[in-house]
């Protein structure tokens, strides 16, 4: 639907817009200089070939198409691509080596306080910021593949990061080796869908302070740590993959601040830590698979009123660890693999609650260094003990309807 | 002691314990990658298995060895060769016996499911070496444990109450000290105690060498860099060998003047 | 010669052995009597090094036995109870024992003597306690020794190996070989020994030729001296004060 009504309005302005072709060895062989001769409305045609040209400002409405990937590079000295004006549209280029700096956010694609931008279909490689958006609006980042070379935290930039920005799409991109894969800081109304993000540095997805976003169907592997949302609200997290973010400090999903939104349908697979929670507050976690992690749900102080319901928990070392003398979530519904409860009634759920939290997580969040004991034998008698005769752990810490069958 | 050795393993190669230890280990880690073809799993599962049987069944064969073999030791004490060589025969032989049992047992299935040329090969490598260095602790505290102790009862539970404390309550004990010390910084003296017990110790270089490290935090850090370098898988494995040496020492001590 | 010096030993407080003098001439066959707990086997295990002594010395072609333990290499010991690593074919039992002595052996006729040959690949375990004893047997004849040490040696050999053993002991004598053995059977004593060593609680009774202690008693038969030996001491009960006597050796 999107792709539809974008050719369309392409061919429209076609129309009415001239079409300057930028060719390598011919008169016209600067992009430059393209968009110096070119108008608001204008095509400007890039033939293949290397342009070893920087800091290209666009300020006005044009749209720059690549064929067959033209390489722009930056020779690591300057931002290449600067966008000054709205409704420019930058399609199928190659854009290469932007070169670290530690006084300036150089990009490789940046927007400067514009609207109605299409950014598709071009490949970033090498850039210290790959798409950078600064208070920017309605714009769209569709299919875009970016790599960094990402080393050190310090010395790297995020694939793609925006800045005070309101209803961006961020769709099918790649991103991979920087230092946040996709960074939002106070960015509302925002959607985030399909992107792979894998290999970053920190996070593969990085939320600060925005509020109304969504992102679904996103894929987050092996970052150093999965999706960190932190002081926001309203976001909705759907039928993400987060899978081998692992580590000593890794996390699949890292909440911290968070209110009012709802996490479903997600997979947590061989994760370090599931869901790492800090002071959230009233989010529904429910539908999820949580597959073979460390930590399935670390739930730490401060968290209420959130709700698991029907989510699967297939053999996590630690189910849920909660640091808290007592726990103000509600845990119902879910399927837990360790459970060996029965179902006489056989309404699918055991009629003896389950308590995820073993006394060894609960030892571990109180005292770090008794994780050297783990799966040491002496361990497995104090869970099997507390199991019997629950002592410290916080009574009211169960799932009174575990579920008998995983939820399919 | 050769000759002794050689009878020794002879002996104990047509024994049905031989080879029922060999099965049990077969048909485990069968059963294990069976159901899960995942390497790196099946080696943590079977490090819980490791860690806690071959100490205790260690103790469990040595002490039996020990007790069944005591008038053929009479016997051969008559003959004209030192004591040491005797025991010291028995006890490398009942080893080098529980070893072959463990490493076939354990290894052709893994050959079988391609670890050598996975990148596991070295885990389960340290996993056998420890196996095998456990196998040789426990059963020279069994043969210990037996050569003081006429009564076989009061052997078999002075054997139970040794692997039991090792397993379990040196683990409990050390829990303990955590928690009370709980405000200074524990990494260091964990990594002492860890190195005080065999069954710990082992653990840990497995754990070490496994994915599941990562779940160690900041305490697994301090022992990844220790035990990482080469300094620290030479302090480990030497103090695993004194853990060897050092009742097997004894029990010679013992055996020399005791009387048969 | 064999020379006993002072012999002592205690397992824990029981006074097992409480000074003992012996002395053993070369060629005899010198019979341990004494009741059950009067340190008989501990004296043969002293002599073989199985049994540290607390005090005194063993000397063994005038050296000192303790410490040392080549000198078992002439040694043959046939223990009380035969137990055998079990999963060994008896074949194998010997071969081992000849590896570990690496002595010159004469096997074959002692098979023969005890029947022994058509089980020699059989497993040890399947064995009954006879058929074992008798294996023992052979093990001790088996080398050239000069001295041999049976403990209890007919227990639970049936007649015709009996009659066996007590040839081979005969024939071992006049080769000049020292024997030196335990039993309750006074008819072997009677037959075979030359010398009687009589042990009473810790201490020697008795230490002669079997004449001798007919003479002393009166009786021409051992066993009833021996009897009268044990009646005389429960009566008294003074069994302390009682020294040894005509130890004429």
């Amino acid at each position: 639907m999107i792709r539809l009504t974008f050719i369309a309005i392409l061919l429209s302005t076609s129309l009415l817009a001239d079409t300057l072709n930028v060719v390598p060895g011919s008169k016209l062989e600067s992009i430059k200089v393209a968009l110096n001769l070119a108008r608001a409305g204008d095509v400007i045609q890039i033939a293949p070939g290397l342009y070893q040209e920087g800091q290209i400002i666009v300020d006005k409405a044009v749209t720059l198409l690549g064929i067959q990937y033209p390489i722009i590079d930056g020779s690591n000295e300057s931002e290449i691509i600067t966008v000054k004006a709205n409704g420019v549209t930058i399609r199928g280029l190659q854009i290469q080596n932007v070169g670290t700096s530690y006084t300036e956010d150089r990009a490789g694609i940046k927007l400067d306080g514009v609207s109605d931008c299409v950014i598709q279909d071009n490949r970033l490689y090498n850039c210290f910021f790959g798409i950078y958006l600064k208070r920017s609006n309605d714009t769209r980042i569709i299919n875009n593949e970016i790599i960094g070379e990402a080393r050190f935290e310090m010395s790297s930039g995020n694939a793609i990061h925006l800045w005070y920005c309101k209803n961006i799409s961020i769709v099918g991109n790649t991103v991979s080796h920087h230092r946040d894969g996709i960074y939002l800081e106070f960015v509302d109304e925002s959607f985030i869908s399909g992107n792979t993000s894998t290999n970053n540095l920190r996070y593969g997805l990085h939320f600060m302070f925005s509020d109304r976003d969504e992102y679904t169907h996103n894929v987050f592997k092996a970052n150093g740590a999965g999706a960190a949302v932190m002081f926001s609200r309203d976001i909705i997290m759907r039928n993400n993959l987060f899978e081998n973010n692992w580590g000593t400090a890794s996390y699949a999903l890292l909440l911290k601040e968070i209110y009012d939104g709802e996490i479903t349908s997600n997979t947590f697979k061989t994760n370090t830590v599931g869901i790492y929670a800090e002071s959230v507050n009233r989010l529904l976690i429910k539908n999820n698979d949580f597959k073979a992690n460390g930590w399935a749900l670390k739930i730490m102080g401060s968290c209420m009123d959130n709700k698991f319901t029907a989510n699967n928990f297939y053999t996590n070392t630690f189910d849920l660890t909660t640091s808290g003398k007592s726990d103000y979530n509600t845990y119902t519904g879910n399927y837990w693999s360790e459970y060996t409860g029965y179902d006489l009634d056989k309404n699918g759920y055991g009629d003896v609650p389950y308590r995820p939290v073993k006394m060894f997580s609960y030892l571990v969040a109180n005292v770090d260094a008794s994780i050297i004991l783990l799966r040491s034998l002496f361990i497995d008698i104090l869970n099997f003990a507390e199991k019997v005769t629950p002592v410290f752990i916080p009574e009211g810490l169960v799932d009174p309807n575990p579920l008998m069958k995983p939820r399919p | 002691m050769i000759k002794t050795l050689k009878y020794s393993f002879y002996d104990l190669a047509r024994s049905n314990w031989t080879y029922l230890y060999m099965l049990f280990y077969l048909l485990t880690a069968l059963s294990l990658l069976f159901l899960s073809n995942d390497l790196s799993r099946v080696i943590v599962s079977l490090m819980n298995i490791i860690i806690v049987l071959t100490p205790l069944i260690g103790m469990m064969l040595g002490t039996m060895y020990y007790y069944n073999t005591r008038d053929f030791a009479e016997l051969l004490l008559a003959q004209p060769i030192q004591r040491k060589s005797v025991f010291l025969g028995q006890y490398l032989g009942l080893s080098l016996s529980m070893t072959l049992s463990f490493l076939v047992g354990l290894g052709i299935p893994f050959i079988i499911y391609g670890v050598l040329v996975s990148s596991e090969v070295w885990n389960f490598s340290m996993l056998l070496l420890v196996g095998v260095l456990l196998t040789l602790v426990f059963a020279a505290l069994a043969f210990l444990v037996a050569a003081m102790f006429e009564n076989k009862i009061k052997g078999f539970g002075v054997a139970i109450v040794v692997w039991l404390s090792l397993a379990v309550v040196y683990d409990g004990l050390f829990l303990l000290a955590m928690m009370l010390f709980e405000s200074y910084p524990l990494e260091n003296a964990a990594l002492g105690i860890t190195l005080l017990n065999p069954i710990d110790l082992s653990r840990i270089l497995i754990m070490l060498k496994l994915d599941i490290s990562a779940l160690l935090g900041y305490t697994g850090a301090v022992f990844n860099k220790f035990f990482g370098t080469s300094l620290g898988l030479l302090v480990s494995l030497g103090a695993l060998s004194l853990w060897v040496l050092a009742p097997l020492g004894l029990f010679l001590r013992v055996v020399k003047h005791k009387d048969f | 010669m064999i020379k006993i010096n002072n012999l002592c030993k205690s397992f824990g407080k029981n006074h097992v052995l409480k000074g003992v003098d012996i002395l053993i001439p070369e060629g005899n066959i010198t019979a341990v009597l004494g009741p059950n707990g009067s340190g008989k086997t501990t004296i043969l295990k002293i002599l073989l090094g199985l049994v540290k002594p607390d005090k005194g010395n063993v000397f063994w072609k005038q050296r000192i036995t303790h410490g040392d333990y080549s000198y078992r290499n002439k040694i043959g010991y046939l223990p009380q109870i035969a137990r055998f690593p079990e999963n060994l074919r008896v074949r194998e039992l010997f071969s081992m024992i000849q590896d570990i002595r690496q002595q010159p052996s004469d096997l074959e006729p002692l098979l023969d003597a005890f029947k022994l040959r058509p089980l020699l690949n059989d497993r040890l375990r399947h064995l009954s306690g006879g058929t074992r004893q008798k294996i023992n047997t052979v093990l001790t004849f088996m080398f050239d020794n000069d001295l041999f040490i049976l403990d209890e040696p007919t227990a639970g050999l049936d007649p015709v190996a009996m009659i066996q053993l007590r040839e081979i002991i005969a024939r071992k004598q006049k080769e000049g070989k020292t024997i030196l053995f335990t039993t309750h059977i006074m008819s072997l004593v009677q037959e075979m020994a030359q010398q009687i060593i009589f042990l009473l609680d810790g201490r020697i009774y008795f230490q002669g030729s079997v004449q001798e202690l007919q003479k002393l008693h009166g009786e021409h038969n051992v066993e009833r001296a021996i009897a009268r030996i044990l009646e005389v001491n429960e009566h008294e009960g003074v069994l302390d004060s009682v020294q040894p006597t005509a130890s004429t050796l």
